[in-house]
């Protein structure tokens, strides 16, 4: 075969198919609002990102399934696959940019380096970006970071939630504790140390930390020296893909108890414990939203879209933890892009008013049931300085085949975890040349 | 041989104890440094351990550039690619024996087109553009196991045991722990090594492999087939590939990191000489046992999460001493 | 018929030794440059300059560093991403201490930094060689990387351990880091400094220097013979190539992601920049610039293709095949010609020296 016949060959296929493949949704008319998703299903990250990406894209296709959009404006949702890898996300968010029908509404990374790679950017863009439990905790102040959102809870928060949920195991005090922090030698990782710090100096208990270096395959001499040399109280875990399911393996290798090991929310997913089989039950970790399909929207996802056979994913993954906080990252974004219609009128928006409309919005217990997702998450209440919304977890055990509830919602001390946003938000502003936003003179 | 092999005996428990010592006498030096003797001992048991893993990975490669000269940087992507397999067909109901089997099949095929399609146009070109070549065939491997076969988190599950147990109860206070996991898993490898070995000193193939290996033009010369061993030698690696596939899969779950372990096993490659097997089996062992106590004891001193960089240090030390590794033949260079 | 040289005498040594000797492709590289600098700025998108040009041109400068060390004096090295990592954060120390230090000026010194560092893991490179070399050289990588992410000084204790470019300017308000720089600023500059290193290497290894690299790189035992100190050409073949690498990792840090962090340079990078250069071509300048094209051009193709035609294949399938298409492509290229594209394009300028008429 010479070369110009191996050439021939896959043009010739492509010709074949592309009018079997060719979707209506590109050719539709009509007002259009644009959701761009940089989502990962392939590369290390894949088995978390896929449930995710599935529960953003379905809410998305329930809502221009059951309602025709967001009040007759459609969404036209767009995907670009980052692999969980920075250059790729920067690349996947100058392309996903300007390839919609109207200004793109909210970007959600999943990643923390792309977050932190797309800050520049979208601030320079005036383009709004939800980091939903991941990303910098300090974007919580809005008044440096403008256009970041960390809505409904931050690491910082998450560590405070943990530590008050061992203060209430223990009875109170942690005077003399140990607690020990296995985290993922990354950005994301490190988040959680200066607030844990900061706690034990108050709450006076003892922490030691553990790094993994990613992608944490090798766990071995780390759960050796937590479990046989310093038996800590509790271990508190940030991990992320294959490093959880490994800890929980290497942790149960070693005989450490399963119920005092706390993972992060990144850390509590159906992939980090299934493959540890029975060793994991008793397994902790914080969440931020309800698990299960016990909810009229996510039965609406299922009646809308699975019994049409028009789902994203497998039926079975609707439902499971990562697929839930999809919808709940793709609720957030439509909430806002709604409170902002109020505003600007039932239109495509642009970003800056979906910002508005971020700014804006306030999700009460009542507001959560009527959008069919009663007790679903914490009451969200955003503001011009704070992007974060005081946003509460609770603790969630692996039974073997489903995560159940472990505690009530805990509500972190924002009181102590506010100044610490705004220190290192302030030194920020300072390294790169940022006046802060004056919140009174916004609308 | 027998001279080293009496070395080797005195050598290793007394570098053992030697460092024991050395650690002993630290951890009085500097009071945040935990040492017992249990304790240092559990860990090296925990290490050598996880270092049979790593010289399961390291054997596919040794294989090949044995016979081949090929360093084949798919190795690691081999070993995902038939865990996924093997799981695919368990999920689609085959008891784990059978889909072993299948595997072991699939595996072979694809030693045979990687040798036609990839090895054969390539013959006597540099050694870096074959390593090239492989790492193309990483990629494609990687992208074809998750297009047939998705990217999620799968369990496999033959049975091995998990729970921890405790030795030596009597010797020491608390005993040692050790995982029976690890113990059947550096069985298995044990029991592949032996099954190598017999099959390169006693079957007619095995002694074709070791002349091709030895030199590949006085082979041909005398009849032997180049590209059939090759394919055999290839065949070989993928059933390595497998087999390493089932017991890091079944330890952490198949999915694509699985292909990163091929990094694991590079210290171990050179330490203990690329043409060596029994190299590659005494560097996964001391570059496991060695690394777990350096990021147990040492990290007081230099800082955490140093395995990473601490087997590739270790290695480049041995390396100063003997260029060619431990093992490896020793390198003549003619003007 | 346009590209033939008869007629171009060469009188003197000046003109033999010239980097073009031939005239067409002296007009034709500073076409080249001339197109890249007046004309593309104005007919290229934001997504072209930021998410194509701007890395293509920073990775051009890793591959020629690497090639230098590779191609020039054959010592392969896998330490390509630690030596990034070290102009990186070697640059963002120096620019956050001394503000007021000129941002040229700063990536000058990275890179010089880096070079040291690069002389210090090239001390093994004496001893060891080949394979063996490549993986010790891994150490290089896997220790700077752990280095960035250990110790929070790297990174001015910033809470995660990411740096963010802050905002520097060239001259006056040509700002080419931080918020304030514009994907045009970026461009601009980094064009003009990438010709410049470019010609910088080229003349480099045309010098007593690169030959000595290159008798070291053909046979080392040989070269030592006629008087060639392996010693100071290995070690100066390292420095040069870590310089040129630390350059490539600041400019990546600062003007292409903006804000990185260590695990940005992980063993992956080295990788692709070692394809960068074998697959554009080992000893080859032009080769360094071909590969870089090629390797960041190709993913990104493959990516937007199925969109292109009008496929509406799922994303995660994309990233599948697109990882398949890619290896088999290296497979096939590095089967169809082992040389590199650096070899084909010499092939087509044999074949367009004789064009219309063959024979």
């Amino acid at each position: 075969m010479t070369f110009r016949q191996l050439l021939a060959v896959p043009a010739a296929a492509t010709l074949l198919t592309v009018p079997l493949f060719d979707s209506p949704a590109l050719a539709q008319e009509g007002s259009q609002q644009y959701f761009p998703g940089l989502q990962y299903r392939s590369g290390p990250y894949a088995p978390s990102g896929i449930p995710f990406a599935n529960g953003y894209a379905d809410y998305l296709a329930m809502l221009n399934a059951r309602d025709g959009g967001i009040n007759g404006v459609t969404i036209h949702y767009e995907e670009c696959d980052t692999a969980y890898n920075n250059d790729r996300g920067v690349e996947c968010y100058e392309r996903l940019k300007d390839a919609g029908p109207s200004e793109p509404a909210i970007w959600s990374p999943l990643s923390t380096g792309i977050t932190y790679a797309l800050i520049p950017r979208v601030t320079q863009d005036e383009a709004p970006m939800l980091s939903m439990g991941y990303g910098r905790a300090d974007a919580s102040d809005g008044r440096v970071f403008p256009w970041i959102f960390t809505a409904p809870i931050t690491y910082w928060a998450g560590a405070d939630a943990m530590i008050q949920y061992i203060q209430q195991e223990e009875g109170g005090s942690l005077e003399g504790k140990k607690i020990a922090l296995v985290y993922h030698d990354s950005a994301y990782g490190r988040e959680p140390i200066a607030t844990l710090e900061r706690l034990a100096e108050e709450e006076g208990y003892e922490l030691s930390l553990f790094p993994v270096a990613p992608p944490g395959l090798e766990q071995k001499a780390t759960w050796l020296q937590v479990a046989r040399q310093l038996r800590p109280d509790w271990t508190l875990m940030w991990g992320w893909g294959v490093m959880n399911s490994t800890a929980v393996q290497e942790a149960a290798a070693v005989g450490y108890p399963m119920d005092r090991f706390i993972g992060i929310w990144w850390s509590g997913t159906e992939p980090d414990v299934r493959p540890s089989g029975d060793a994991g039950v008793g397994y902790k970790s914080l969440n931020f939203h309800a698990t299960g399909t016990d909810f009229p929207a996510i039965q609406d996802i299922l009646s809308h879209l699975y019994d049409e056979g028009e789902g994203y994913g497998e039926r079975e993954g609707v439902g499971e933890v990562n697929y839930n906080r999809g919808v709940l990252n793709a609720a957030l974004a439509v909430e806002a892009v709604r409170t902002a219609q109020a505003e600007f009128g039932e239109r495509p928006l642009t970003g800056k008013e979906v910002r508005w409309g971020m700014e804006n919005l306030h999700i009460s217990a009542e507001r959560w049931e009527e959008l069919g997702l009663g007790e679903f998450a914490g009451a969200v209440d955003l503001s011009c300085e704070d992007h974060e919304g005081g946003g509460s977890a609770y603790v969630q055990s692996w039974n073997g085949t489903a995560w159940e509830p472990a505690s009530d919602w805990i509500q972190p001390r924002n009181d102590e975890l506010r100044p610490a946003y705004e220190t290192s938000a302030a030194q920020y502003a300072e390294e790169q040349g940022i006046e802060l936003r004056d919140c009174s003179q916004e609308l | 041989m027998n001279t080293r092999v009496l070395t080797w005996l005195v050598a290793v428990p007394a570098v053992v104890i030697g460092l024991g010592l050395l650690f002993q006498l630290l951890s009085l030096v500097e009071p945040s440094l935990y040492f017992t003797w249990a304790y240092y001992l559990e860990v090296l048991i925990g290490g050598t351990l996880q270092g049979v893993m790593y010289s399961l990975v390291a054997l596919g490669f040794v294989l090949i550039f044995k016979a081949s000269s090929v360093f084949n940087f798919a190795q690691g992507s081999m070993v995902l690619f038939a865990a996924l397999t093997m799981v695919g067909m368990i999920e689609w109901g085959l008891h784990w024996t059978l889909a072993f089997l299948i595997t072991a099949g699939v595996m072979v095929v694809l030693a045979l087109v990687i040798e036609r399609v990839v090895l054969r146009p390539l013959v006597n070109q540099p050694h870096i553009i074959l390593f090239m070549a492989t790492i193309g065939i990483f990629y494609f491997l990687d992208g074809l196991g998750q297009t047939l076969w998705g990217s999620d988190v799968k369990q496999l599950d033959i049975g091995i045991p998990r729970t921890p147990i405790f030795i030596l109860e009597s010797v020491f206070e608390g005993g040692i722990l050790v995982n029976q996991f690890d113990i059947v898993a550096a069985a298995i490898g044990g029991i592949l090594v032996l099954v190598l070995a017999i099959f390169f000193q006693k079957t007619r193939i095995g002694r074709a492999l070791r002349a091709v290996a030895d030199d590949h033009q006085a082979a041909l010369s005398v009849g032997i087939p180049l590209k059939t061993i090759w394919a055999i030698v290839w065949s070989v690696a993928g059933f390595v590939a497998l087999v390493t596939g089932v017991i890091w899969g079944s330890k952490l779950g198949v999915q694509f990191t699985l292909a990163l372990i091929a990094l694991k096993a590079l210290p171990v490659l050179i330490l203990g000489g690329l043409t060596s097997i029994p190299g590659a089996i005494v560097g996964g062992l001391i570059i496991g046992a060695g690394e777990q106590v350096a990021e147990v004891f040492l990290s007081t001193f230099i800082g955490s999460a140093i395995q990473d960089w601490f087997a590739y240090v270790l290695a480049m030390l041995f390396l100063l001493v003997r260029p060619q590794g431990l093992f490896g033949e020793k390198i003549i260079e003619r003007v | 018929m346009l590209y033939r040289e008869a007629g171009q005498f060469k009188s003197d040594y000046v003109s033999d030794q010239a980097i073009f000797p031939i005239l067409q492709d002296r007009i034709g590289v500073i076409l080249i440059f001339l197109f890249a600098l007046l004309v593309v700025p104005f007919i290229a998108s934001n997504y072209m300059l930021s998410s194509i040009l701007v890395p293509f041109l920073v990775f051009s400068i890793a591959a020629i560093g690497l090639n230098i060390l590779t191609g020039y004096c054959g010592q392969v090295s896998l330490g390509t991403g630690g030596f990034m990592a070290c102009g990186a954060f070697f640059t963002f120390k120096l620019t956050t201490a001394m503000p007021e230090l000129n941002i040229l000026l700063v990536f000058l010194l990275a890179g010089f930094g880096t070079a040291l560092v690069g002389i210090a893991f090239g001390l093994p490179s004496l001893r060891i060689k080949g394979f063996y070399l490549a993986i010790a050289t891994l150490a290089a990588q896997f220790f700077l990387i752990w280095m960035f992410t250990q110790n929070p000084w790297w990174t001015n204790h910033s809470a995660a351990g990411v740096i963010t470019a802050p905002p520097r300017a060239l001259f006056g308000d040509f700002y080419i880091t931080g918020i304030r720089a514009t994907p045009l600023n970026k461009y601009i500059f980094l064009l003009c400094f990438t010709a410049l290193l470019a010609l910088v290497a080229k003349n480099l290894v045309r010098s007593a220097l690169g030959r000595a690299w290159m008798a070291i790189r053909d046979m080392d035992i040989a070269a030592e013979i006629i008087g060639i100190r392996p010693l100071a050409a290995k070690l100066s073949a390292f420095a040069v190539s870590s310089f040129f690498i630390g350059i490539s990792g600041a400019v990546w840090a600062f003007m292409y992601t903006a804000s990185v962090e260590a695990l940005a340079f992980e063993v992956t990078r080295s990788f692709q920049v070692l394809f960068m250069i074998i697959i554009g071509g080992l000893g080859s300048i032009l080769g360094s610039f071909l590969g870089a094209a090629f390797i960041v051009l190709l993913p990104i193709m493959l990516s937007n293709l199925p969109a292109m035609v009008g496929l509406r294949l799922p994303v995660d399938l994309v990233a599948h095949l697109e990882f398949m298409i890619f290896g088999a492509l290296i497979v096939f290229f590095l089967i169809v010609e082992p040389h590199g594209l650096a070899r084909l394009w010499q092939i087509g300028k044999e074949k367009l020296r004789r064009w219309p008429f063959p024979y």
